[in-house]
């Protein structure tokens, strides 16, 4: 019997030891309702996800108890402060599988992770020769994937405009896979660094991250992942994935906004010029010039968002006492029976791959009416609210997929480790009704 | 159901068999706004003749809402003289930017006042002003070309949108 079977057959997602109806209580958000007295149905996870009451808690308590700023002061609240923002950095890189506390930035979000490495390679234009292999001019090349979410698509259109390097893409299958029969064609020994998502955010794919990885360390380039959807639902190790560099955000794994990470190889990581300015990432500064602190203080300038930090850490602790292959699994399941259900709604067309396998609990659709016309995501989106089922519709910052499915906008279901399968019927039920809204 | 004032019946019928679409000529400018947060774009022609407006041609793609507004304003500024239309676009942005308190005035606004239950739900106060943004931009160039402002492509938010409806969720 697979897991999927065996979900359907007793009803109850999960697996053995993980209680979804259990984990359900932590997240308050998820007992409240909306529009009076419907149950709120959260199927939004791919934007943000709900924080359970341990991150909730741990932010207040930072605050009530241990406020003061990190890394300076010797006194016993900014003792405590910056003990509890560093041993953020320790779960974290024990987390993704890191061997080197030092190889974990904070960064604001994905988006600042990624142009961190973006602007850091153009600054390399103006370092010393240790940096060699961060720079890049014209007639190098920059490689991203036709499925990138604009955040790792834009900051290296930006680097190619600035360096003079030139843009290339992976193009995508029409079931919304990388297309990688001319992969050595596209990523050539021109290639200076090679950029993808590990998990797209409007498709669910799930990319084959060692195989582009190795192409990339044949040609010499950086790899970069943007993690910032597989590191919330997956166990994510980085020795294993091979790549050199890993962007996630905290708030889509129950942490705080406001805090995201950048790991990278210590000795990349060492060489690897600045991006931000300011106090904390200098050694010695005279008014002619500054040397810098070593990684990972050189790329954490200014007074960083501390009890956002914090809270990461108790998110990284709530989600690892869960275990993430319990929630992967979890995961797996209701996206199984997710898009079993959604094949019963008339008119529905999947936008990505039809099957779970490789892929992950974000689910984008078009759905028609009985005339076979398009019903807007937005419409849908509208419709969905009036019952209390929360999804994202729109081109979810990945206007490039959408123009290549020919669609303008879709409407995406996304899962987490809180979602049920009944979730996924009462959006099945809210389906049917607005195809009769539309269809009248 | 509440949404019933939203998707007035008048909206969903225009929505299905929209008036005055198709790219025509004659025109004096065309212009292509897009709403960047959900995707919807219209492309809109304007042909004005001895201050009035003689034409509105477009093609769009997007939401119902999005959709049975532009084939309302066409049909509402057709034959009108611009200073008159631009004073009915001003008396629809009113209605738009009301939040659910004003009916608007059926003598004047005609079948545009079927969208003010659309002015409830912010997020969907720029799916009914994407048409109306462009039909001013276009009127503008086509009456002076010299004194248009501003890009006529991919425009991040239409001249004159609520300033305080809040952008739409990132992903």
């Amino acid at each position: 019997m697979t897991l999927t079977e065996s979900l359907i057959a007793d009803g109850t997602p999960g697996t053995a030891g993980f209680d979804v109806e259990q984990v359900r209580k932590d997240f308050p958000i998820l007992a409240r309702t909306v529009h009076d007295d419907l149950a709120l149905v959260y199927l939004d996870s791919a934007a943000t996800s709900q924080k359970p009451l341990a991150v909730l808690d741990a932010e207040r308590a930072y605050y009530e108890l241990h406020n003061a700023n990190v890394h300076r002061g010797i006194h016993v609240l900014a003792e405590e402060a910056t003990g509890l923002y560093e041993a953020t950095r320790d779960k974290v890189a024990a987390f993704i599988g890191a061997t080197d506390r030092r190889e974990v930035v904070f960064t604001k979000n994905s988006t600042e992770a990624l142009n961190l490495v973006a602007y850091a390679m153009s600054n390399a234009e103006t370092t010393g020769a240790e940096a060699e292999r961060f720079r890049l001019g014209p007639g190098d090349e920059i490689v991203v994937t036709e499925m990138e979410h604009h955040s790792n698509l834009v900051p290296w259109q930006m680097l190619a405009r600035r360096t003079g390097a030139t843009l290339r893409w992976i193009g995508l299958t029409d079931d919304g896979r990388l297309n990688l029969d001319n992969l050595d064609a596209v990523i050539t020994d021109r290639a200076k660094v090679v950029s993808m998502v590990h998990q797209s955010n409007i498709l669910g794919t799930i990319n084959p991250v060692e195989r582009i990885v190795a192409r990339a360390r044949e040609v010499g380039a950086l790899t970069v992942l943007d993690g910032s959807q597989s590191v919330p639902h997956n166990p994510v190790d980085v020795a294993a994935l091979g790549v050199d560099f890993l962007a996630f955000t905290g708030h889509k794994m129950c942490a705080p906004t406001g805090v995201g990470v950048l790991w990278g190889r210590y000795e990349l990581l060492e060489v690897m010029p600045p991006f931000l300015g300011g106090g904390e990432m200098i050694e010695i500064v005279t008014m002619e010039g500054s040397t810098y602190a070593a990684p990972p203080h050189r790329f954490e300038a200014g007074t960083p968002m501390i009890s956002q930090v914090v809270g990461l850490g108790a998110a990284v602790d709530y989600l690892t006492a869960l275990g993430m292959p319990a929630i992967a699994a979890h995961e797996h399941a209701v996206t199984a029976y997710a898009l079993d259900a959604l094949a019963t709604v008339p008119g529905t067309r999947i936008i990505g791959p039809p099957t779970v396998e490789d892929r992950g609990g974000a689910i984008s659709f078009v759905l028609h009416d009985d005339a076979g016309r398009a019903i807007h995501p937005h419409d849908v989106g509208q419709l969905l609210d009036e019952r209390g089922i929360a999804v994202r519709v729109g081109h979810h910052c990945a206007r490039p997929v959408c123009l290549r499915f020919g669609v303008p906008a879709t409407t995406r279901a996304s899962f987490h480790l809180y979602t049920t399968t009944g979730e996924v019927d009462a959006l099945v039920e809210g389906l049917h009704g607005v195809r009769r809204f539309f269809s009248r | 159901m509440k949404l019933d004032s939203m998707y007035q019946e008048i909206i969903l019928d225009h929505y299905r068999n929209p008036l005055h679409r198709g790219l025509r000529d004659p025109f004096d400018a065309e212009v292509h706004h897009v709403n960047p947060t959900c995707g919807d774009e219209v492309t809109l022609r304007v042909k004005v003749s001895d201050g009035v407006v003689e034409d509105v041609s477009y093609e769009s793609e997007g939401c119902s809402i999005s959709q049975a507004s532009a084939s309302v304003m066409s049909d509402l500024v057709i034959g009108k003289k611009v200073d008159e239309a631009l004073e009915l676009e001003r008396e629809f942005l009113a209605l738009m930017q009301s939040r659910g308190t004003a009916e608007g005035d059926e003598d004047v606004l005609e079948d545009a006042v079927a969208f003010a239950g659309v002015s409830k739900y912010p997020a969907r106060v720029k799916c009914a002003l994407l048409s109306w943004m462009a039909w001013k931009d276009a009127t503008a160039k086509a009456v002076d070309p010299a004194a248009a402002t501003g890009a006529s492509v991919a425009a991040p938010a239409p001249a004159g949108a609520p300033l305080d409806v809040p952008e739409q969720e990132k992903p």
